[in-house]
C-alpha cells in the first residue's frame, strides 16, 4: 500500500544494510584507540557472599598490570529505575554466582585475565536463596536491604471492578496455574565499552547500548560529574532484544579506570558474562481464574503472578506491573483483578526481553482461552472474534486503544492455514494452534519523572542539498535508522541516500530514551515527521516566493520542489535549499514528541499506556511423535496489525525474527540453574552459559512462515505505523502449546514445552489421569489489600478509591482548610 | 573474548617428523588438526598443552586411495569426506555420520583424526575455566569429584564423535605413527570406557589413516539424535551396518551406538540376533530393545536422562527399519532436519 507516499509502504535496501554485510559498521569491540589498555571483570564464584576484602598485591605486581580495582572505588549505587538504585560497578556483596567483585586493568586481555587468578578475595559466605519459594519462605538473610519484606521486592494488587461477583455469575470458571521459564536475549553481540578521558577530563564512553539516555545520568551519578563533561555514544548495536537497556557494572568500571589511568580503557564481555549481565524474561508462575458465558463471553479474570526477579531491580518493578497490565486490550474484559509479586534470588538479575514482563501472561491467557473454547465446544477463532476489545475505547484498568486490526489478523491467518478445514480434522500427531497478542508502542510514561519530550530530532540542511538528521535514537539492528530517514526522506521529497543520520550520542544529538517499549519508530518517527516537515514549510516559503505559487500548493518529491497544478514549474531541491538559506539564514528545525496524557490516575497506572497498540495473530502447526514426544513445528502463519507499513521489508524481518526468538523459548530456550549439594561445594550456578548448550534454534529449525501485515492506521501512529518490533513474538509460545492438545490431545502449560514433557503428559494421559504437564500450584502470597479502581462503565474516573496516599492527601487538603 | 594461554607452536611437514616431535617433547605437547576441539579447550583451559604440533602442512594425512577397501588420511575435512562420492555410496553411515557433525563451517576445519580423537564431553566439564572453578572443578581436570556421580572413582564424560559409531559399524581400523613402531589397530580398539583416558593411544602417536574394508554387499546408515539440525553434538548416535544375502535376509550385521558412554558402545547381540533373519517389525523391534538396554547415559549431557534412555530404542528402530528399505525421510526430516539421497 503507498498511498501517494513517496517512499513509505515501498520495500526498500535498508540504509544500514551494505555496511552491515560488508563489516563496514563499527561495533564496540570493533574500536581501538591509541595507548588503549583491556579490562577483565573477576567474578564471585558465591551465589551469595560478603566480600570482606581483596587483596590485589600479586596481581598489581604481575607484569603488564595497570591497575586493580574492588568496590571500594566505586561505591556509589545505581540503578535503571529510580526505586531501585541497588547496583555497584564492582560490588560489596556478591549476590549471584557472576557478580564481579573486582577488576584488572592491563596490557591486553590475556594479562588481564591471568592477573585474576592471583586475587585473593576474602569472602564471607551467605545462605543461598535458589528459587522463589525459597524468597517467600525465607526472609533472611535479604538479598537486598531495600523492597517490601525480607527477600519480596514489590507486590501489586488491583482490582477493577466487582470480579468476585463477575466470577461467581458466570456460567462456568476455569481455574489454570502456567508457569513461564526464563529464557536470554541472545544477540549475536556480546557488550563492549570503551571509555577515554580527554586532556580537559572530559568522558566519553562508547557502548553497546540501547540506553545511552539513561547511562548518560547514571554515569554522572557514579562518577560524581557534571552531566555536560560525559558524553556517551551508543555504537550500533549487534541485537539487543532488551539486554542492552539496563546500565551495566562494566561501563562504570572502564569510565572509572580510564579516569584514574588517563588512558583509554575498554572491555569486551565473553558469551559467558553476557549469561550474567542478563537481564532476560523473568520466569514467572501465574494463576488465572476467569468466568465465561455458555456462549464464550468473559465476565471476569484474576490474576496471580509470582515472578522471579534474580538478584537485581534492574526493569523489575515495571516488569512485574507488565504481568498485569494488557490482558485487557486484546478481548472485552469487564471485570479484572491483577496480583503480583516479584522476588530476590540469587541468579543473574532478569529484566527486559522482547515482549517486557507480558509475553508470560499471554502464553497463560490463550491457552485458558484455548482450553475454554474446548470445554464450550467453540471454535477458537470465532470465540475470539466474538470477544474482540473495541476501537477508540478505554479498558477497565485505563488504558485508551486506538486502532485495533486484530478482527482481520485472525481472519487472515484462518483463512491461509486453511484452519476451517484442518483444526481438529488432521491425523493423529498433527495439529494445529491459534493464538493473539498485542504490545505497546512506546511506553506512555519516561523511566524518571520529567515533563520534557520523550524523543527530540534535530535537521540540518546543507547548501549541497544534503541532510543530516540528529536523534539520539540507538540503531540496534531493528532498522530504527532507517525508519528515522525514511521519514525525512518522505517528507523532504529525497532519496533516502541524500540523508546522512547521526544517532545515539548524547554530546551531538538531542535526547530519545532508548531503544526498548517499542517505542523508537512511534516516539522518534513523530519528532522527524515534525523536524521535517518544520523544515519543509521554510524551503516552501522560499520556493513559493521564487515561483510566485502559494507555498500550499508546492509538492517535495524525486528530489524536486513543484507546483501541483504545473509539474514543470519547479526546481531542484538543492536550488529550493538555496534559495532558502539566502532568504532565511542558515537552514534547522527542530521536533520533538511526547506520548499523550495517561487516562490511569493509580497508583502503577504508568506501566501499561501508550499511544497505541499494536496487535497480532498467529497459527503454529505441529507435528509431535507419540513415541519419542518429539516436536517439530513444519509451518507458522502470523498476521500483524502494523497500522501502516514503513518499510516492507524491515517489518516482515521483525515479524519473522519474532517468530524465530518465539519457537526458541516455546521449544527449547531456559535460563536455569544447576544447585550443587551442599556439603560437597554449594556451589549455585548457571547451568549452560555458552552459545553451544544454552539452546535456540538454527537456521535449519526455522520453519516456513507466512507473514502478512495488516494495516489499520493508529490516530496517533506516524503516518499511521504501529510498532512491529515484539508484538509478533506474543502469540507464538501458546499457539504451539495448543497445537501439541490439537495433535495429541495433552497440554504442556509450560515452556519450553520439550518431547520429554509431551511425553509424560501422554504417560498420564495413558493412565487415565489428566493429559497435563505444568505447575500444580501456586504459592501462599500475603497479598496486600486491593487499590479498587472501578472500570469506566461502572462510573470510575481512573482513579483508586481506597488509596490509602490519596486519602492521606485528601484529608490534608481537608485539615488545611478548616 | 576468551583469549588463548600462552604455548609453544611447531609446525612440522612430514609424519615421520611429527612423530620425533611428539617422542620428544612427552605428554605435554598435543597435535592440532583443525582446532576445533582443540583450541575451544584451551580456550577453557580444560586442554592446556605446553606445546601445540600443528599438522596443517603434513600433506601426507591428506591422502586418501582405493584398494580394496578405502584410505582415508586423517587429515581430511569432514567436508571433504562428506562429498566424497566413494565414501557417500560404500560407506553411507560415515557419509550421514560426517555431514552431520557440527555446522558447515566447522566442517570446513574439522578433520577425521581430530574427530576420532575428540575429547570426551560433559556439562560440567565444558565449562570455562571461572565456570569450573566456582564449583571446585571435577576429576577430569583440577579437581576431585566426579559431579555426575559423587560416588564413581571414573569419569563418565560421554564420548560424542560421530563418526566413530559410524566407522566401528562399516569396520574400520587405524593407523598409529610413532617414532619407534607403529601399529594398526580395529578402532573399537583404540577407545576405553574411561572419560579420562579415552583413548588407547599413547602421547607420542599420531593417528596418520582410517582404513575401510570393502563394502560389497553392505548397507549402513547412521542416525543422530540432538536438539537441533545443526551445530549440536550428539545425545545418541546409531550406527547400524547390514549384509544381506540373496534372499534378502541378514547375512552379517553390526550396530554401534555413540554418546551413551565414554566410548562407543558395539551391541553385538543385538546385531547377532538379526543374522539369518529378515528385518520384520517383530524382529527390528527386539533388536532395537536389546540395543536400546545398552544405552546407559548419564546426565551431563543436553535433554533429560530418563528421556535419552528411552528413545534409544526408537532410534535404533528408525535405523533398521531404513536399512530395510522403509522410506523414513519425514521422520528424519523431523529430527535431524536434513534429507539424504535426493
Ligand atoms: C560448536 C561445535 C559443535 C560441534 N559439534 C560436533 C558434532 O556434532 N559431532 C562431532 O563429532 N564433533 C563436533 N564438534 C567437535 C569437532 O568440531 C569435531 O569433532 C572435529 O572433527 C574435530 O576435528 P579437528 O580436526 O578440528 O580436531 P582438533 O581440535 O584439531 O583435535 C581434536 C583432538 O584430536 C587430537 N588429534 C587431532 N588429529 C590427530 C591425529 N592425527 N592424531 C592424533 N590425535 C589427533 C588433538 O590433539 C585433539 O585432542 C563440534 C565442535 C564445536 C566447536
Ligand atoms: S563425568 Fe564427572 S569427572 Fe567426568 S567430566 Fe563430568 S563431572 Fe567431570
Amino acid at each position: 500500500m503507498s498511498d501517494g507516499f513517496n517512499l513509505i509502504g515501498k520495500a526498500r535496501r535498508r540504509v544500514d544494510g551494505r555496511s552491515k554485510v560488508t563489516a563496514g559498521t563499527d561495533f564496540a569491540d570493533d574500536l581501538s584507540l591509541p595507548r588503549m589498555l583491556h579490562c577483565k571483570l573477576l567474578r564471585s564464584p558465591h551465589p551469595h557472599a560478603r566480600v570482606k576484602s581483596v587483596d590485589a598485591s600479586k596481581a598489581e605486581a604481575h607484569p603488564g598490570v595497570h591497575l586493580v580495582m574492588d568496590w571500594t572505588d566505586l561505591p556509589i549505587e545505581f540503578g535503571i529505575l529510580p526505586v531501585s538504585q541497588d547496583e555497584q560497578g564492582l560490588t560489596e556483596i556478591a549476590r549471584f554466582a557472576g557478580d564481579p567483585v573486582a577488576a584488572v586493568i592491563a596490557e591486553d586481555e590475556l594479562t588481564a585475565f591471568e592477573a585474576l587468578d592471583l586475587i585473593d578475595v576474602d569472602y564471607e559466605v551467605l545462605p543461598v536463596i535458589a528459587e522463589p519459594t525459597d524468597s517467600l519462605e525465607n526472609p533472611e538473610p535479604r538479598i537486598h536491604d531495600y523492597g517490601e519484606e525480607g527477600n519480596i521486592h514489590k507486590r501489586v494488587s488491583l482490582r477493577f471492578g466487582d470480579v468476585d461477583g463477575a466470577l461467581e455469575g458466570a456460567d462456568e470458571v476455569f481455574d489454570d496455574i502456567f508457569f513461564f521459564q526464563g529464557n536470554t536475549h541472545l544477540p549475536m553481540e556480546q557488550h563492549a565499552s570503551l571509555a577515554a578521558v580527554d586532556p580537559q577530563g572530559k568522558l566519553t564512553l562508547w557502548s553497546s547500548t540501547q540506553t545511552p539516555h539513561y547511562v548518560h545520568r547514571a554515569l554522572a551519578r557514579v562518577m560524581e560529574m557534571d552531566p555536560a563533561h560525559i558524553r556517551v555514544v551508543a555504537q550500533p548495536n549487534g541485537g539487543g532484544f532488551g539486554g542492552k537497556s539496563d546500565v551495566f557494572n562494566h561501563e562504570m568500571v572502564v569510565c572509572k579506570a580510564a579516569r584514574v589511568l588517563g588512558r583509554p580503557v575498554k572491555i569486551a564481555l565473553t558469551r559467558e558474562e553476557v549469561f550474567y549481565c542478563h537481564r532476560g524474561r523473568h520466569p514467572v508462575l501465574m494463576r488465572f481464574r476467569t468466568g465465561v458465558t455458555k456462549s464464550g463471553k468473559i465476565t471476569g479474570t484474576k490474576l496471580q503472578t509470582l515472578v522471579d526477579g534474580g538478584a537485581y531491580g534492574s526493569y523489575g518493578v515495571a516488569s512485574l506491573f507488565y504481568t498485569g497490565a494488557l490482558q485487557t486490550v486484546t478481548y472485552d474484559l469487564p471485570r479484572y483483578q491483577f496480583q503480583g509479586c516479584r522476588v530476590f534470588t540469587n541468579k543473574a538479575p532478569c529484566g527486559p526481553k522482547r515482549g517486557h514482563g507480558t509475553v508470560q501472561p499471554r502464553f497463560g491467557q490463550e491457552i485458558q482461552l484455548d482450553k475454554i473454547a474446548h470445554k464450550l465446544e467453540l471454535d477458537p477463532a470465532e470465540m475470539r472474534l466474538n470477544m474482540l476489545a473495541k476501537p477508540n475505547s478505554l479498558t477497565a484498568n485505563y488504558l485508551r486503544i486506538g486502532s485495533i486490526g486484530l478482527g482481520e489478523c485472525i481472519e487472515r491467518v484462518v483463512k491461509a492455514s486453511g484452519w476451517n478445514e484442518r483444526y481438529r480434522n488432521l491425523p493423529d500427531g498433527k495439529g494445529l494452534g491459534l493464538a493473539c497478542g498485542s504490545y505497546l508502542c512506546g511506553a506512555g510514561v519516561a523511566i524518571y519523572w520529567n515533563d520534557m519530550p520523550h524523543s527530540g530530532v534535530q535537521l540540518q540542511v546543507d547548501r549541497s542539498g544534503s541532510v543530516t538528521v540528529f536523534c539520539g535514537c540507538t540503531e540496534i539492528g531493528q532498522g530504527s535508522d532507517d525508519v528515522l530517514v525514511g521519514f525525512v526522506a518522505e517528507v523532504l521529497g529525497i532519496e533516502p541516500f541524500d540523508v546522512r543520520c547521526v544517532t545515539g550520542d548524547t554530546g551531538m544529538t538531542p535526547v530519545d530514551l532508548g531503544s526498548y517499549s517499542s517505542r523508537v519508530t512511534m516516539m522518534m518517527g513523530n519528532a522527524a515527521i515534525q523536524a521535517a516537515e518544520r523544515m519543509r514549510e521554510q524551503i516552501a516559503t522560499a520556493v513559493a516566493k521564487e515561483l510566485e505559487v502559494p507555498a500550499g500548493r508546492l509538492v517535495f518529491a524525486n528530489r524536486r520542489v513543484f507546483d501541483a497544478q504545473d509539474p514543470e514549474k519547479g526546481m531542484p531541491f538543492r536550488k529550493a535549499v538555496n534559495r532558502a538559506e539566502a532568504m532565511l539564514g542558515t537552514l534547522g528545525s527542530t521536533g520533538s514528541y511526547a506520548p499523550p496524557r495517561t487516562a490511569a490516575r493509580f497508583k502503577g497506572g504508568g506501566v501499561g499506556p501508550s499511544p497505541a497498540y499494536s496487535y497480532t495473530a498467529a497459527v503454529v502447526e505441529v507435528d509431535v511423535d507419540r513415541t519419542t514426544g518429539w516436536i517439530s513445528v513444519p509451518k507458522v502463519w502470523v498476521a500483524h496489525d502494523i497500522g501502516r507499513t514503513l518499510n516492507p521489508v524491515l517489518a516482515r524481518g521483525q515479524v519473522e525474527g519474532s517468530v524465530y526468538m518465539g519457537l526458541g523459548e516455546a521449544l527449547m530456550e531456559e535460563q536455569v540453574y544447576r544447585k550443587f549439594p551442599s556439603k560437597l561445594s554449594g556451589a549455585y550456578v548457571h547451568k549452560e552459559p555458552s552459545m553451544l548448550e544454552y539452546k535456540s534454534p538454527t537456521a535449519l529449525d526455522m520453519p516456513e512462515v507466512f507473514t502478512e501485515l495488516v494495516e489499520d492506521p493508529d490516530p496517533n501512529g506516524p503516518m499511521g505505523a504501529k510498532e512491529v518490533g515484539q508484538g509478533p513474538l506474543l502469540p507464538i509460545m501458546p499457539a504451539v502449546a495448543n497445537a501439541v492438545f490439537d495433535a495429541v490431545g495433552v497440554r504442556v502449560d509450560e515452556v519450553p514445552i520439550t518431547p520429554e514433557k509431551i511425553l509424560r503428559a501422554l504417560d498420564r494421559k495413558a493412565k487415565g489421569e489428566e493429559g497435563r504437564y505444568g505447575p500444580e500450584s501456586f504459592p501462599e502470597v500475603r497479598w496486600p489489600e486491593p487499590l479498587e479502581v472501578p472500570p469506566p462503565w461502572d462510573g470510575g474516573d481512573g482513579r483508586a478509591v481506597n488509596d490509602p496516599d490519596r486519602k492521606r492527601a485528601a484529608k490534608l487538603a481537608e485539615v488545611k482548610s478548616s | 573474548m576468551m583469549r588463548l594461554p600462552r604455548f609453544r607452536y611447531l609446525a612440522p611437514t612430514t609424519t615421520q617428523e611429527v612423530a620425533e616431535v611428539l617422542a620428544s617433547e612427552g605428554p605435554d605437547a598435543m597435535v592440532v588438526a583443525g582446532g576445533t576441539d582443540l583450541l575451544p579447550n584451551m580456550k577453557r583451559r580444560q586442554q592446556t598443552p605446553k606445546t601445540v604440533v600443528g599438522l596443517k602442512g603434513v600433506a601426507a594425512l591428506r591422502e586418501s586411495q582405493n584398494g580394496t577397501g578405502l584410505r582415508l588420511g586423517a587429515g581430511l575435512t569432514l567436508t571433504e569426506i562428506g562429498e566424497d562420492p566413494r565414501v557417500r555410496e560404500h560407506y553411507g553411515a560415515l557419509h550421514q555420520a560426517a555431514v552431520q557433525v557440527a555446522s558447515p563451517h566447522l566442517r570446513n576445519m574439522a578433520t577425521l583424526g581430530g574427530n576420532i580423537c575428540l575429547d570426551t564431553r560433559c556439562n560440567y566439564y565444558d565449562q570455562n575455566y571461572e565456570w569450573r572453578k566456582s564449583i571446585n572443578f571435577c576429576m577430569k581436570k583440577e579437581g576431585e569429584t566426579c559431579w555426575v556421580a559423587p560416588a564413581s572413582k571414573r569419569c563418565l564424560a560421554v564420548s560424542s564423535t560421530d563418526t566413530a559409531p559410524a566407522l566401528i559399524a562399516l569396520g574400520a581400523k587405524v593407523h598409529l605413527l610413532a617414532a619407534r613402531e607403529s601399529r594398526e589397530l580395529s578402532l573399537e580398539e583404540l577407545y576405553n570406557n574411561d572419560g579420562i583416558s579415552y583413548l588407547t593411544r599413547r602421547p607420542h602417536e599420531l593417528l596418520t589413516r582410517v582404513e575401510l574394508p570393502d563394502a560389497t554387499g553392505w548397507k549402513s546408515t547412521y542416525w543422530k539424535l540432538r536438539r537441533r539440525g545443526s551445530f549440536d553434538f550428539p545425545v545418541l548416535g546409531v550406527a547400524a551396518a547390514v549384509k544381506f544375502d540373496a534372499g534378502g535376509g541378514v547375512a552379517d550385521a553390526r550396530i554401534v551406538l555413540g554418546a551413551v558412554a565414554s566410548s562407543p558402545i558395539v551391541v553385538s547381540e543385538a546385531a547377532e540376533m538379526l543374522v539369518g533373519k529378515e528385518l520384520t517389525d517383530g524382529v527390528i523391534e527386539e533388536a532395537a530393545e536389546k540395543a536400546g538396554r545398552k544405552a546407559k547415559p548419564m546426565d551431563n549431557t543436553d535433554f533429560v536422562l530418563h528421556w535419552r534412555k528411552r528413545v534409544a530404542q526408537s532410534f535404533v528402530g528408525y535405523a533398521l527399519r531404513e536399512l530395510r528399505g522403509d522410506d523414513m525421510s519425514e521422520t528424519r526430516w523431523n529430527t535431524a532436519k536434513i534429507r539424504f539421497g535426493d
